[in-house]
């Protein structure tokens, strides 16, 4: 694991910012700012991936069971797999209150 | 070591350097005056005398993103604009250098619209002063030449990585006929190795380029490119030595004529350095103290050389070549004043802006300039600046 980002100096840094390290985004929690998040009702999930297919952030993960729900650390409550779940099973969460 | 000496068109005879480094990828749209160096390099593409890929991109914007593109994967990289083309590159020719791509623009130095104008000034060049590129400025056909080499071999040093620009005046250099001495391709192999990229796209070697930063680490990558220019510094003067050490012909980030024991000095950038030198020897023949400073490196901008030049002296009679509106003078004097302030034996600063959008400066400008130059020196009028030839 490379350094958290505020720690690094300015000597750290490859030329041109490059990122020679695979797959770091990974560091980069973008769950942190989140204003919804999706709940699965995982007993009408039908297991077919299509939020798994559709989110943006690659976020969504297979449970033991088979059923799909959202990473939290790095779901940012966009609604996609909500909004594309073909049997209506996600439904989106305010995280206030 | 064969030379070979030509009476050839500027523009022509820096595609045949570009040729000769062996470029991998040029990525240009036309735009005048600097048309006919990529044209005359699609032709030898064209004629399967250099194994390249010549690109014709729809606009400027695409060559600028072409050549990010090539230069990631490691391929030597070449493009040419002026003016409203390099207005329209301004948002890649940054990313260029904020991602250390290297490459070599032949950047014809044209104004900018509006008035739309054709002709030759410096107010192209200025506009992308603080983009990071290393920049470069030519006085004649064989500095056009040889730039090319130092270019590429400056720009791909694996110490630097920064995309550079030759600066040549549009139309005064470029459409001119010159003698040029043109090296052998054994002299080029010997003076400019391949690149060689650290990070270069590779799938074997997987990295990301061009992310984006938060505010937690823009300012380091900002004080990475700060440093990454300015310690250019010493790679470029070695560059130039070397260069000079096989070809005879010595470049020097600042270059001085008859200044060692001159009073005032007239300082210009590009194409005036020759008709300087002429007027300062007329008027060392009528007993004026004169002398030429001459700044070859515009980015890193050379301190040191230029304080050793012109500390001591009366008075330095700056001629620009663009405006900045508004504001405390011309971009150059603007800057040598701040490189002077304070420090003990700075000389004044007399400065003119000239020669916009191609008007002519002839001999007897230039003496106007400086015997005019001088007086306002003496008379401690040195706030501002003159445009000079203005009607009204």
């Amino acid at each position: 694991m490379a350094k958290p980002m505020e720690k690094i100096t300015w000597q750290e840094l490859e030329a041109g910012s490059v990122v020679t390290e695979i797959g770091n985004a990974r560091q980069y929690e973008t769950g942190s700012w989140r204003s919804e998040r999706p709940v699965v009702e995982a007993r009408q999930c039908i297991k077919c991936g299509v939020c798994w297919l559709f989110c943006p952030d690659s976020c969504i993960v297979k449970a033991p069971d088979g059923h799909f729900e959202a990473d939290l650390t790095y779901c940012k409550g966009c609604g996609i797999c909500a909004k594309e779940c073909p049997v209506g099973c996600i439904t989106m969460i305010s995280e206030e209150g | 070591m064969a030379t070979q000496r030509k009476g050839i068109e500027v523009s022509i005879a820096m595609a045949d350097a570009v040729a000769q480094a062996n470029v991998d990828v040029i990525a240009a749209y036309p735009i005048t005056p600097q048309t006919h160096i990529v044209e005359h390099l699609s032709e030898i593409v064209a004629n399967g005398e250099l194994d390249a890929e010549y690109v014709p991109v729809e606009s400027e914007h695409s060559a600028m993103s072409v050549c990010c593109g090539s230069s990631a994967v490691g391929a030597r990289t070449f493009t040419s604009t002026s003016s409203q083309g390099l207005a329209l590159m301004a948002e890649i020719f940054y990313i260029a250098a904020s991602m250390r791509l290297p490459m070599v623009m032949a950047l014809a130095n044209r104004s900018l619209s509006g008035p739309l104008s054709i002709w030759n000034d410096h107010t192209d060049t200025m506009m992308v002063r603080d983009a990071g590129w290393i920049h470069i400025f030519v006085e004649n056909g064989q500095e056009c030449y040889d730039n090319v080499f130092c270019g590429f071999r400056i720009s791909e040093d694996p110490d630097i990585m920064l995309p550079l620009a030759i600066n040549l005046d549009g139309f005064i250099l470029t459409h001119m006929i010159e003698p040029v001495i043109y090296e052998d391709n054994e002299t080029i192999r010997k003076y400019l190795p391949d690149v060689r990229m650290k990070n270069a796209l590779h799938p074997d070697n997987p990295v990301s380029m061009g992310c984006f930063a938060m505010p937690e680490i823009y300012t380091e990558a900002q004080m990475s490119r700060e440093h990454g220019v300015r310690n250019s510094y010493p790679t470029i003067v070695k560059a130039w030595q070397e260069w000079g050490d096989l070809t005879g012909r010595y470049y020097k980030p600042v270059e001085t004529y008859r200044a060692d024991d001159a009073d005032y000095c007239i300082v210009t950038m590009g194409s005036y350095g020759e008709t300087a030198m002429e007027v300062v020897d007329a008027l060392r023949e009528e007993g004026e103290k004169v002398g030429v400073v001459k700044i070859r490196l515009w980015r890193p901008f050379p301190f040191d050389d230029f304080r050793k030049a012109v500390l001591g002296k009366k008075s330095l009679i700056v001629i620009d070549r663009a405006i900045s509106f508004g504001g405390p003078g011309g971009p150059v004097a603007t800057e040598l004043r701040s490189a002077l302030y304070g420090k003990p034996g700075a000389p004044t600063i007399v400065n003119y802006v000239a020669g916009l959008a191609g008007r002519d400066v002839s001999r007897n400008d230039f003496k106007n300039i400086i015997l005019e130059g001088k007086a306002k020196a003496e008379k401690g009028e040195t706030d501002g600046f003159t445009l000079y030839g203005l009607r009204g």
